[in-house]
């Protein structure tokens, strides 16, 4: 806390103003206008609201397309939560150990973040295209008929695949800034007791790394969760049909497709729910977050 | 030999071998890593390559064989298409305007965030008020909510306020989350109090100290989050989509569905425009992050923290 400090006037309020009016209307009317109309059915017609209490609720939880998509999200997540996490850590590994080229390395890796999800996604739905896609062929090669945007399977891979390419510069750039900041008298200390460099990175500097994975894991959950509607709009061209999609596609799709507006709020307030937890679990986690000085 | 027999020799020799094998040892790992990230950097530039390419060639080339490695030729035409050339459905909408138009989103909203958010870090760094810690909380709650999960009732209050194809429409309720103020607030909280007090002895008031003094601080701050947010403005989709049904507002990020859909019904689809759009929407943030890189990763690093 700052010792010396402004007495109180009118100027923190004018100084807040901006900020406090912005988020009243664009953030706080919103959500309230959401938990609202999760608990009424309305009708597109009269325009007309009728409070229905949790039925909204049960509808969306008991339907199975929404179980299905649910089952989705939580295997598309961890699936591209491991993959991106797994393929950045090997590459920032290298990346710090390396002793030529290192920032010519660095810096062609991490330009992919500047790429939108929905270019991201474009790219991808050309290279699984039945026509024209190299991947397609690739995996014709292997003996595997990719169907993208017919087969729930194969668009689920192409969609995965896509989804943690984006995401493998964020990663990086965080574990190489996690490695940089472990102190070198502690890798020299450790590079004394314990010759294997395999061994020194999975018993020393892997732990050190935990509490970036950790946050890594999280800020993964949430691009996996909510960034990749790009990825998943793009790559099913809008027309979903039989393939698999989010649940923040499908709050979108039951919302401005469907005009279920009460099915779609109450999803939407599952999901604020599940964002909810997840940042809470975050803040718990940088409260305890080991510092290495 | 009696040379051999000198203990101090044959040691400094043993030495000299095990560290022969420990550099061969340190060059076959150097050797590793260096293959590693080859393959990484292959994994992550060669779609790219292959899209930039591919985006010069004919389409009717790439619907018989595939997407390109090489030079079509074409460049100069297919680019001079997408950029210039009226499309969409009422044939207003050209490549320029919707470049035009990320980039007002992207300034738009790194600058909007960035002064509202100075504003309101200095407020509740440096002022003791009744109600400052409840404006902190309820900003601090935007953080815990993303704009996708209050997609719909976002768009009704847009919509309510007449502000449906505006760039305040877009930018505002983009800016609704406080990721700024919370770095701002953590780096003014680290400015050292004898500033403060040195500046009231020099008679300097709130604002006199603001545009003096951490202003002028903050500088490298400023550009860090600037750049990250420029970005991320830039990259904005579901919003601009749902709310932009003006094609003259179409950001190019935007335009990237509407090229989808006119994709579908076509015989041989315009590959090459669609890629050509791609690169023309990855380029300008791309740069950005390559010429301010130092800037980019400590934004990144320290706005996510």
């Amino acid at each position: 806390m700052k010792k010396a400090l402004f007495g109180p006037s009118l100027t923190p309020y004018l100084l807040l103003l901006p900020q406090m009016a912005i988020v009243a209307i664009f953030f706080l009317w919103p959500s309230a206008e959401a938990v609202r109309s999760s608990f009424h059915i309305e009708d597109p017609f009269f325009g007309t609201a009728t409070f229905v209490g949790v039925d909204n609720y049960v509808d969306a939880v008991t339907n199975s397309t929404y179980a299905r998509s649910a089952r989705f999200t939580a295997l598309f997540t961890v699936v591209v939560a491991l993959f991106s996490l797994g393929i950045a850590l090997a590459l920032a590994v290298s990346a710090d150990a390396v002793l030529r080229g290192k920032s010519t390395y660095k810096t062609s890796l991490m330009w992919v973040y500047a790429i939108a999800p929905p270019v991201a996604g474009l790219m991808g739905s050309m290279f699984f295209d039945q026509h024209i896609g190299p991947l397609k062929e690739f995996a014709a090669w292997l003996g595997w008929d990719m169907r993208v945007g017919f087969d729930y399977f194969d668009t689920a891979v192409a969609m995965m695949t896509v989804a943690a390419w984006k995401q493998i510069p964020v990663n990086f750039i965080f574990f190489l800034s996690g490695l940089q900041g472990i102190p070198t008298s502690l890798r020299e200390a450790a590079s004394i007791d314990c010759r294997s460099p395999v061994r020194r990175f999975w018993t020393v500097v892997f732990p050190l790394l935990a509490p970036t994975s950790f946050f890594l894991l999280i800020i993964n959950i949430t691009y996996a969760f909510f960034e990749t509607f790009g990825v998943v709009d793009v790559m099913l061209k809008g027309e979903p049909g039989n393939n698999p999609v989010t649940l923040v596609y499908k709050v979108y799709l039951d919302g401005f497709r469907g005009q279920d507006l009460g099915g779609s709020s109450a999803q939407s307030v599952i999901l604020m729910a599940a964002v909810f937890l997840l940042t809470v679990i975050q803040f718990r986690l940088i409260e305890r977050r080991v510092h290495y000085t | 030999m009696t040379v051999t027999t000198d203990p101090a020799l044959a040691a400094s020799w043993s030495r000299a071998a095990a560290s022969a094998g420990a550099r061969r040892r340190r060059s076959r790992v150097q050797l590793y890593h260096h293959a590693v990230l080859i393959l990484g950097v292959l994994l992550m530039m060669a779609p790219l390559v292959v899209a930039f390419a591919s985006s010069t060639y004919d389409p009717v080339v790439i619907h018989s064989e595939g997407l390109q490695l090489g030079y079509g030729g074409e460049f100069a035409s297919t680019y001079g298409a997408v950029l210039f050339d009226r499309g969409g459905f009422t044939g207003e909408v050209t490549g320029v305007r919707m470049l035009w138009n990320s980039v007002i989103l992207g300034m738009g909203f790194a600058v909007g965030k960035i002064v509202i958010s100075m504003l309101a870090a200095y407020a509740i760094v440096y002022f003791r008020f009744p109600l400052g810690s409840l404006a902190f909380w309820i900003i601090f709650s935007t953080l815990l909510l993303p704009l996708e999960v209050r997609i719909l009732p976002s768009y009704e209050v847009v919509q309510s306020m007449g502000l449906l194809n505006t760039y305040t429409g877009l930018i505002l309720p983009l800016i609704a989350s406080a990721t700024g103020t919370f770095f701002f607030r953590q780096f003014f909280k680290s400015v050292p109090d004898e500033l403060l007090e040195a500046a009231r002895i020099d008679g300097a008031g709130p604002v006199r100290f603001f545009i003096d003094i951490l202003v002028p601080l903050s500088k490298t701050m400023m550009a860090a989050i600037f750049i990250i947010m420029f970005v991320v403005g830039w990259n904005q989709y579901l919003w601009p989509a749902l709310m932009t049904t003006d094609e003259g507002m179409f950001t190019i990020v935007r335009g990237i569905r509407q090229i989808l859909q006119v994709w579908i019904g076509a015989n041989i689809p315009d590959y090459n425009k669609a890629l050509a759009m791609a690169i023309l929407a990855m380029v300008p943030p791309a740069l950005i992050v390559l010429i301010f890189q130092r800037a980019f990763v400590k934004g990144l690093v320290e706005s996510e923290k």
